[in-house]
């Protein structure tokens, strides 16, 4: 990521947007509005991501009680999508590495959660979770020791290659990992607590579904914790400058090559979370879920979204859920057959990878702000004239 | 051992069409520093043109020749169109770019000709030739196929050589700015580089494709297969990308006969990460160490 990368750099969301001086700017004043004293949030950044978090916990609870079953089931959905695109949107938005196997990586999630659960009496589903995490972890550290030395279209086309590569050894151990068709996936029943808490919060009747939508908001919002913290932290500061400048990075003593293994290896546990999870929504894990269009699809999302924006890949999730549905129903009525319109929505991912990159290289969260900044400054000129 | 010869000539056949699609990006790669993801869609969509006029009872030549000129069209326009606004710029962006292109045309083949398996024509019996009571993998098909990679490259090396475009676009491959300060028409090199690379990726399609299946995704696994034959050449490289092909197609023979055809994908994954690993520059880099 020598001189070109700049460019990408000055447009794509607040965490990039900065330069060098900025960044060391923002490490003593968090973010803008709390240094103008005009935000109500606290600015201590750990303190106000906590606060974030509670909002968003109670967000969800009140959008999974307030919704139905089927909406229940998409927002699980989504939670697995934006948990692996958030780890995809840290790895090519701070540390400029893209990666199309991140399907793949998901799928090792995927399949290490569906083994464990196979088991007699399978472990605690946390433990079972965390297990998944570790080894998806491992095999992100491998790859991304050699990832660390490539960049680019290197780099995409070598992970696309693991995209294509990896389900085929689904098909070689086949009795293990029960080739074409996959492993059933036996997902844990919620506990008691569980029952208790719905009726308390709602009364809503406590079903299996909603048992797992609860459960992927909550690894959700872990993940984005966490995520949210480490962009903020030193090691989101050292992601970027490996990032933007190279040279002036290894020459402040930054080993290039760790932090990008590191920040591979961040974003691979963020994939083997999500694939847990999406093992446990589905209920199967098979070759045929983790195609190179799931890796495409979450590339859309993180893009759509707007590069290195934990948010923008949640909105980017979002549209992979609620996006397919729609433009299906769209081919229906355009007099398309099941199958054709089912077709629909990789076109439009396409599609919009395609323009947004023309046209609004930022993504969607990106432009806003960019738009917001540019507002402001104009104001603050305008008042400086008057003054 | 006749197992053998006969598994050296499969993979040396694919190997040509391996060898022919690396060549392909690597035109691309050396006119425009981006390597074309969506080059396996595009093929994939003019062989889909090819069979609809093979299907409505056109002859073989006929739809051959309509699926390249269609892919020459394609390759312009899609430069022109998509990829000159990224050119030059992040090269994050052309990625995507490219990307974007790759899932949108294979999601199109989907939208009009639909999901299922397709077969497609053969010009060539695919029978193989016989010495003595033995049969051997090499069908008058094959030698077709190998045929019409060798015409292929041996076009592409008149053109760039002996001719005053191949000239012109050498010179705006090599470097943009002194060859418009000479009067070359970079952006129409760039246009036409595209338009040769989408005819040869074609090509390469409809060779892979004759005798067997199509489906709208089934150059997926050819466009891994010609970026790793591209890199073990160094990618700027015809004659590596050439060299590269080979070696693969010969490699992922041995690996499906001897081992198992389920890890081919994951062979050629392998193949890669040690080359970049350990000659990131590819076997025939010409220009010096690539700063990984």
């Amino acid at each position: 990521m020598s001189q070109p990368q700049d460019t990408t750099a000055t447009s794509s969301g607040e965490m990039s947007s900065e330069s060098p001086t900025e960044s060391t700017a923002a490490a003593n004043a968090p973010s803008a509005g709390a240094s103008t004293g005009r935000s109500l949030l606290p600015s201590n950044t750990l303190l106000r991501h906590l606060l974030v978090l509670l909002l968003c916990a109670v967000v969800a609870v009140v959008l999974l009680e307030s919704t139905d079953q089927f909406t229940n089931s998409q927002l699980a959905q989504l939670s697995y999508y934006a948990i692996a695109a958030g780890g995809l949107t840290v790895l090519t938005g701070l540390n400029g590495q893209i990666s199309l196997g991140h399907g793949a990586l998901m799928a090792v999630g995927a399949y290490t959660t569906a083994l464990f659960l196979e088991a007699e009496e399978p472990l605690p589903l946390p433990v079972v979770l965390l297990v998944a995490v570790l080894l998806t972890t491992l095999v992100g550290a491998l790859v991304g020791v050699a990832a660390a030395r490539l960049h680019g279209p290197y780099l995409a086309g070598a992970t696309l290659a693991l995209a294509v590569g990896l389900p085929g050894l689904a098909l070689y151990f086949r009795e293990w990992l029960g080739g074409e068709q996959g492993l059933r996936v036996r997902a844990p029943r919620a506990p008691e607590a569980f029952d208790g808490f719905i009726g308390f919060v709602s009364g809503n009747p406590a079903s299996n579904t909603k048992w797992l939508a609860y459960l992927g908001a909550i690894c959700l919002l872990i993940t984005f914790f966490l995520l949210a913290n480490l962009a903020r932290s030193r090691v989101g500061r050292t992601w970027r400058a490996v990032r933007d400048q190279e040279v002036a990075a290894e020459l402040a003593g930054i080993d290039l090559g760790a932090w990008r293994v590191l920040a591979f290896v961040v974003s691979a546990a963020c994939a083997g979370l999500g694939g847990a999870v999406l093992a446990l929504v589905v209920r199967l894990a098979a070759p045929s879920g983790f195609t190179l269009v799931l890796s495409l699809a979450l590339l859309t999302a993180i893009v759509i979204g707007g590069l290195g924006s934990l948010f923008g890949a949640l909105l980017g999730s979002a549209l992979l859920v609620f996006l397919p549905p729609f433009v299906t129903d769209l081919g229906a009525d355009l007099g398309l057959n099941n199958t054709e319109a089912a077709q629909l929505a990789p076109f439009v991912y396409g599609v919009v990878l395609v323009v947004v990159m023309i046209f609004a290289p930022a993504g969607v969260v990106g432009s806003v702000r960019l738009r917001w900044r540019t507002w402001r400054a104009r104001r603050a000129a305008s008042a400086a004239g008057r003054a | 051992m006749q197992q053998f010869v006969n598994v050296t000539l499969t993979g040396l056949i694919s190997g040509s069409v391996y060898a022919a699609f690396a060549l392909a990006l690597v035109l691309i790669w050396r006119s425009t520093r981006i390597v074309n993801f969506a080059q396996g869609s595009m093929a994939a969509a003019t062989s889909f043109i090819a069979l609809a006029l093979i299907q409505s009872g056109w002859s073989y030549w006929l739809a051959l020749v309509v699926a390249l000129v269609s892919g020459f069209v394609l390759g312009a326009v899609v430069e022109r169109v998509v990829i000159r606004p990224v050119e030059g710029g992040p090269e994050l962006n052309a990625v995507i770019v490219t990307l974007g292109l790759f899932i949108a045309f294979q999601a199109l083949i989907a939208i009009v000709y639909g999901s299922s398996f397709e077969s497609f024509p053969a010009p060539f019996g695919l029978r193989g030739f016989s010495i003595g009571d033995t049969t051997i993998a090499l069908t008058p098909n094959s030698l077709y196929v190998l045929g019409a990679v060798v015409v292929t490259m041996v076009g592409l090396i008149a053109l760039f050589r002996f001719t005053r475009v191949g000239l012109a676009m050498r010179a705006s491959a090599f470097g943009q700015e002194v060859a418009r300060l000479l009067g070359v028409r970079v952006g129409r090199m760039l246009t036409l580089g595209w338009a040769l690379a989408a005819v040869v990726g074609s090509l390469s399609g409809l060779l892979i494709a004759g005798g067997g299946l199509v489906w709208p995704a089934y150059m997926d696994a050819l466009i891994v297969f010609g970026f790793v034959a591209a890199v073990l050449g160094g990618l700027d490289s015809p004659v590596g990308a050439v060299v590269g092909g080979l070696s693969i197609g010969l490699a992922l023979a041995y690996v499906s006969a001897y081992i198992d055809p389920a890890l081919v994908n994951l062979a050629a994954l392998v193949i890669l990460m040690v080359v970049l690993l350990v000659r990131p520059g590819g076997l025939f880099a010409s220009s010096t160490a690539r700063r990984a």
